[in-house]
């Protein structure tokens, strides 16, 4: 009956060493990448991946499933993009900025929405996002439909020009990198643990002893500032930051992602990532309507293919894997 | 602050909580029957406008053969959708039924944004109700007192039909105990589709009745559909009185924004949801579950 979310086990070193190989190969393409593709194409994949690794994060965590996450991907893209333009804020910084308004979006929203789970609370961060998208809406800083346009993307710690594409690349991508490795320590922490310990069996957890609530709303502000990071990373990678990104149809892109890819497995986001941003490229391109194509591919992973392109991969190579060693067993 | 302002944005929050509340009762509906929330119901309330308008524009059928021409083909494309589709996730976690009819509303959305742009088509009132009384505290438009008054017989009468007749009670058993009433002879599969039409008909209706209000508009479900959701949240699933009420009270208090401090008016009903979720997080209707 439960979603099926892809299980991560520390200590399966088989699986660990596939990944290890898998994380290499990862580093390989995203060090020769920018030779071969467009580099402003590629950061912008790297944000949406990013921001799937966020996703990611609250749904392999904790097993909820945002409907808003938009909120804080655009929010710090908002703050990053007013803070970079209007206060002259260096790259860094701005970043930040925009790292701490998710975080305080994300502990507002999450004291509320963490009061529920499952349809109720995919149904509250929907809210909340509303909420937010009516604010980027009103607030005379983000110029309503125009959004924060030409913002600078500065120097790297005043010394590398960031205007340099290739430059700008390599920052995004080492960013990217450390968000990925960051949600993947999480995981395999303790606390990692313990979440998918409540996502198991919460009231046993109470039981225990557990502050499952805090547990919880730790997770979601730390999914929160990650897709802010995202956002903001966004907003001065393309110098932009729009309605566009609080709005609906990104929560429902980044859904889509990690839905395509794999919930809970590590690696799901960012293939989830590569092809949904270069189908909607691709989409645009032919003059196919994008949202049509996003909701029959909603439908057809729903119904055959709900572990995602990863979660599949990887429960059939460990069904093959088991039933050889049984086989050499018996 | 004229009161002509006052008392006609307060109609005009009582029709769209009128519309709140005819979909989120077919959301209540359908929920209490098979555990999805149906996230596909803003798409079926445009839907119904869009019938109306295509009959109108196509083959020439007026107002009032619409209001009932296009619910059933919005009831019949939703059971259509039942029988092959949303049914296969009926055993799955109810997250993927919400996922499945998000993506279905992706779908029709999208399709008919590709065929019919964005800008809103026009859609006239049905003769015999255009003009309107001058009550002396306000103007009201003979089409909105109309679709007010249907709107409000609809919802009551469809909480009548399930609280106190004998398919209302098939009904609730199923809710309960499915196994157990299909062991009575009933066929609990047929009631599902039923009622899966009836509260995808109920948001076809609103969406007819809204036409000529507002413009048949592609994106029409979409607005509509995340107030609905937090109608839902604050009302709480469990009373089907409570998703009526909910919509009503919540339209007319989004209305009274409007004439004070309109800037807020599409933040009210958020508003209220969070304060229902830090006080009664099973919402004011809702069972604890």
């Amino acid at each position: 009956m439960a979603l099926d979310i892809g299980g991560l086990s520390a200590s399966d070193s088989r699986s660990g060493n596939l990944e290890w190989l898998a994380m290499a190969i990862g580093v390989v393409i995203l060090i020769g990448a920018p030779f071969v593709v467009y580099p402003v194409f590629l950061m912008e994949l790297l944000c949406m991946a990013l921001f799937a690794c966020s996703f990611n994060l609250l749904i392999g965590g904790g097993g909820l499933l945002s409907f808003g996450h938009a909120a804080f991907f655009g929010g710090g893209a908002y703050i990053a993009a007013e803070t970079a333009k209007e206060f002259g804020f260096p790259f860094e910084l701005a970043l930040l900025a925009g790292v701490a308004a998710a975080t305080f979006l994300g502990v507002i929203a999450g004291v509320i929405a963490i009061r529920r789970s499952g349809l109720i609370f995919a149904m509250v961060t929907l809210a909340l996002a509303e909420a937010v998208y009516f604010l980027a809406l009103r607030l005379p800083f983000t110029h309503s439909e125009d959004g924060i346009q030409a913002v600078p993307r500065g120097w790297l710690l005043g010394m590398l020009d960031l205007k340099n594409n290739m430059a700008m690349y390599y920052v995004t991508a080492a960013i990217f990198f450390l968000g990925y490795l960051l949600v993947r320590r999480v995981w395999k922490s303790p606390f990692g643990q313990v979440l998918r310990a409540i996502k198991d069996n919460e009231r046993r957890m109470i039981s225990l002893g557990f502050p499952v609530d805090r547990y919880k709303l730790i997770n979601f502000v730390l999914s929160a500032a990650l897709a802010g990071l995202a956002g903001s990373l966004k907003s001065i990678d393309l110098g932009l930051a729009t309605l566009t990104d609080v709005d609906f149809p990104t929560s429902v892109a980044v859904l889509l992602m990690v839905l395509l890819g794999g919930m809970g497995t590590l690696m799901g986001p960012v293939v989830g990532a590569i092809i949904t941003v270069s189908m909607d490229e691709y989409l645009a391109g032919i003059g196919v309507p994008v949202p049509v194509v996003i909701g029959i591919i909603f439908v057809f992973i729903i119904l055959v293919f709900r572990r995602g392109i990863v979660g599949e991969f990887l429960y059939y190579t460990n069904r093959l894997y088991t039933n050889r060693t049984r086989i050499k067993s018996g | 602050m004229s009161a002509m302002a006052l008392f006609g944005q307060l109609l005009l929050g009582l029709i769209n909580g009128s519309f709140y509340a005819m979909l989120s009762l077919g959301l209540a509906i359908v929920f209490g029957l098979l555990g999805i929330v149906n996230a596909a119901q803003g798409a079926f309330y445009m839907l119904g406008a869009f019938f109306a308008w295509m009959l109108g524009q196509y083959i020439g059928i007026g107002y009032w053969p619409s209001l009932v021409l296009a619910p059933i083909g919005v009831a019949i494309v939703g059971v259509i959708m039942e029988r092959t589709i949303i049914k296969r996730v009926y055993n799955l976690d109810h997250l993927y039924g919400l996922l499945l009819t998000l993506g279905l509303f992706q779908v029709i959305q999208g399709l008919f944004v590709y065929w019919y742009g964005t800008s809103g088509q026009p859609y006239d009132n049905p003769p015999g109700l255009t003009g309107g009384h001058n009550l002396g505290f306000m103007f009201l438009p003979n089409y909105r007192a109309w679709v007010v008054v249907v709107s409000i017989v609809l919802c009551f009468g469809t909480w009548y039909a399930i609280e106190k007749t004998r398919l209302g009670a098939y009904l609730r058993a199923a809710t309960e105990n499915p196994t157990l009433v299909r062991a009575f002879g009933i066929n609990v599969p047929l009631l599902v589709t039923l009622a899966f039409g009836g509260g995808v008909a109920l948001a076809g209706i609103a969406g007819v009745l809204a036409a000529p209000i507002y413009q048949v508009n592609p994106l029409m479900g979409g607005n509509i559909l995340v107030p609905v959701f937090a109608v839902v949240v604050i009302g709480g699933f469990g009373s089907i009185l409570g998703a009526i009420v909910t919509g009503l009270v919540l339209g007319v208090l989004e209305g009274f924004s409007k004439v004070f401090y309109p800037e807020a008016s599409n933040m009210v009903i958020f508003a209220i949801m969070i304060v229902v979720l830090l006080v009664k997080p099973q919402g004011l209707f809702g069972r604890e579950r």
